[in-house]
């Protein structure tokens, strides 16, 4: 949210700031640039774009997209970016709520994997009535989904109250469900696995007939907008913010830390529930052990590509979802070029490794001293030429 | 009156006890109480050394590994990397002893470099680059993962004399066998692999315990600021408890394929959890600066120790083994944080 500033900079001060810079025609582009170079939006910023790019130099097809029948003989919108943020979808909106956390709390939820099949489960334990495999639903979906909500807001309470009455750090804390979450979903269920064969179920993973853009990318943007709205127009992400950055102090200036704490562990319980949703919508069915699996990590990985500090404190959601987006534009990359599923994750971490280590701070420092080094000698020889 | 006397002397004693032996105290007494209720509850199959032997047989890499993350964490960082190592290391042993007919020399080698070379490298991005530990072994755990897969995609079984020598060659302990139902008497065995890990516990705890190094791996994980003034190379020290805990990762990676015999990209699942969930239940904190390897192997043994008491007491139901581990994890950090909660207003008033 800190990035609207950039009206209030003068165009003189502008002037200045962007003079080393690319050309860029119009003043607000400069100021947009300019404040990039400093904000938290620069490495998930640039990591898209080099992605875009190899993208665009190694195979431009990749951009296509196309508008025709899928196979239930709808049209609809299909291509490698659409996939992007159909399939990134869970990522993202888990990293609206991972990044709350990581803010107020200075951990990460590492459960968010086995609430999810939780989640999943109860919404199918719902739906299904009596019967494992109905041809239609036997309750409404609503209910089901409100289940599955209180479900995981039940998870996240147990979370919250481990972090924040407790005082275990969230990593350990969130372990007990991480362990636990997966068996808990097949308790649900009696190790069952249901088969909803109702299509109206698969809209929410799915597209829903008429609408051309799938329900994923739909789902996501409502979760955005509402999430902007709450932080707009409440004072959560500040307190959020002022509690990871001394608890003590916060207390001090009136704000209770384990309430916050406790909220920001709640509102990731109801991402988990969206994201269950989806999950199990997208295949009617459920797998206890691999549903969401490791998508705690990529959530984690989302907060630190966008620059957020992970021993709490500042945040950007923004950059968070930006952060989830390049990880899912890895991923569909790699899959284009036809990389094993399970050989991608070493090229994650390269990738991922190569972003921390430019955005290390000691390597910015080193940056830094180059930078001015070689300004320096540009002077020089600017003089030498006079 | 006497019993009030009792509970002060006790109480003073409590409070006279580091944080560390402290934990340790809870950790041991918890074991025991837990082995004597499967003993009591399940039968006398608990009774048998055996039993006890066969959980270390089953668990030695689990154990060395939790010790190499016990250093970790009592350093004040974390390690998530360890399962993914151990998967890569005794894929690549399989790789080198079937495919390419190597030696077991060999084998041992090629452990003992991927086990060093992941700590080198993370330790490297840790220490002296500023990174979250989190981030770089979470890096380092996907990268592992990966590479198992390209190394061999396909879990396959390991067909090699020498190997296979020394997989069934087991160590008979004197005076613990027990007599069958046939009046035969059989021997209480334990593999290579326990030999090694006892060892691996017993160097790290004199190590932690009893050597300067060992020491400033405390000082840095409870307060780095004191620990630089006090002349601790704080960089360097959390730089080697990283290099530690790779190289206990690739001699962790070999055991378990001595163990199993086999390599497939799925070994070693969770594994990592389960390690931090032992170093945890053992007493070390993941704040830093507190824990102990002895209570590690503690942690170990309560934790393996209870997925056999789920299994014998007939639940052998998969889900019943995860809710299990999770209650014990959740009993031992919540007794963990309130202790720790009365004993800080202990020292106050």
């Amino acid at each position: 949210m800190e990035e609207n500033k950039t009206p209030e900079i003068n165009p003189e001060e502008k002037k200045v700031v962007q003079a080393p810079s690319k050309p860029a025609k119009s003043l607000d582009w400069k100021a947009i640039f300019g404040k990039m170079l400093h904000s938290q939006m620069l490495i998930p910023v640039v990591a898209m774009l080099a992605l875009l790019i190899f993208n665009l130099v190694n195979d431009p097809s990749f951009f296509a997209i196309k508008y025709g029948p899928n196979s239930v003989g709808d049209n609809v919108f299909t291509g490698n970016l659409i996939t992007i943020f159909d399939k990134g979808a869970e990522l993202a909106i888990l990293a609206i709520g991972m990044t709350l956390v990581t803010a107020a709390c200075g951990g990460q939820d590492i459960s968010v994997g086995a609430t999810i099949a939780i989640a999943g489960s109860a919404i199918l334990r719902v739906v299904r009535g009596s019967e494992i495999s109905p041809d239609t639903l036997q309750n409404p979906l609503i209910l089901g989904f409100l289940v599955g909500c209180l479900a995981v807001i039940a998870c996240g309470a147990f979370n919250g109250i481990l972090v924040a009455y407790f005082k275990i750090q969230p990593m350990v804390a969130t372990l007990i469900l991480f362990t636990a979450g997966r068996s808990i979903a097949a308790w649900i269920n009696q190790n069952q696995l249901p088969n909803i064969k109702d299509p109206t179920f698969g809209y929410y993973g799915g597209f829903i007939p008429g609408v051309p853009i799938a329900t994923p990318i739909i789902i996501s943007i409502i979760c955005f907008i509402v999430i902007a709205l709450v932080l707009r127009f409440t004072t959560l992400g500040l307190y959020a913010q002022s509690v990871g950055i001394n608890e003590q102090s916060s207390r001090l200036n009136g704000i209770n830390p384990t309430l916050i704490k406790f909220i920001t562990f709640v509102i990731l319980g109801i991402c988990v529930a969206v994201c269950g949703l989806i999950k199990v919508s997208r295949i009617s069915t459920i797998n206890y052990s691999s549903v969401a699996k490791d998508i705690e990590m990529d959530a984690i990985l989302a907060v630190a590509l966008g620059g957020n500090a992970l021993g709490g404190g500042k945040f950007s959601i923004k950059a968070s979802v930006l952060g989830a987006y390049v990880i899912q534009l890895l991923t569909t990359t790699l899959y284009t070029k036809k990389v094993n599923s399970a050989a991608i994750s070493a090229y994650k971490a390269i990738v991922v490794i190569i972003l921390v280590v430019i955005s290390a701070p000691v390597v910015r420092e080193l940056f830094a001293k180059l930078k001015v080094k070689l300004s320096k000698k540009m002077a020089r020889a600017g003089k030498k030429v006079a | 009156m006497k019993n009030s006397k009792a509970l002060s002397a006790v109480k003073d004693k409590v409070q006279k006890m580091s944080d560390t032996s402290l934990l340790l105290t809870i950790t041991i007494v918890v074991f025991v109480l837990m082995y004597l209720g499967a003993i009591i509850f399940e039968g006398e199959g608990f009774l048998k050394a055996q039993t006890f032997l066969d959980i270390l047989n089953n668990n030695s890499a689990l154990l060395i590994v939790s010790c190499g993350m016990s250093l970790v964490m009592i350093t004040g960082g974390i390690d998530i990397s360890v399962g993914g190592v151990v998967a890569l290391t005794s894929m690549s042993c399989a790789v080198v002893l079937d495919l390419k007919n190597g030696s077991i020399f060999e084998a041992i080698l090629v452990a003992l470099f991927i086990g060093l070379a992941f700590g080198v490298v993370q330790g490297y991005l840790v220490a002296y680059l500023g990174i979250q530990p989190f981030i770089v072994t979470l890096a380092g755990m996907f990268f592992a993962r990966g590479m198992t897969t390209i190394v061999h995609a396909k879990p396959f079984n390991v067909v090699h004399e020498g190997l296979n020598k020394l997989k069934d060659s087991r160590i008979v302990i004197p005076g613990l066998g027990y007599t069958n139902k046939h009046g035969k008497y059989i021997d209480a065995k334990i593999e290579i692999g326990v030999v090694v890990a006892l060892v691996v516990v017993f160097v790290m705890f004199i190590l932690l315990r009893w050597t300067k190094k060992g020491r400033h791996f405390y000082a840095v994980g409870g307060n780095r600021q004191s620990a630089l003034m006090l002349g601790v190379n704080v960089k360097r020290t959390v730089f080697l408890s990283h290099v530690v805990c790779g190289l206990l990762a690739g001699i962790a990676g070999f055991v378990f394929f001595l163990h199993v015999g086999s390599g497939s990209p799925s070994h070693a699942q969770g594994m990592e959890m389960n390690a931090i969930a032992s170093s945890i239940i053992g007493g070390t904190m993941l704040t830093g600066g507190v824990g102990n390897i002895i209570g590690t192997l503690f942690g170990v043994l309560s934790l393996c120790t209870i997925q056999n008491i789920v299994a014998s007491a007939g639940l052998d139901d998969a889900w019943w083994i995860g809710i299990t581990i999770a209650a014990m994890l959740c009993l031992f950090l919540v007794i963990q944080s309130v202790v720790m909660k009365v004993r800080k207003k202990m020292t106050k008033s």
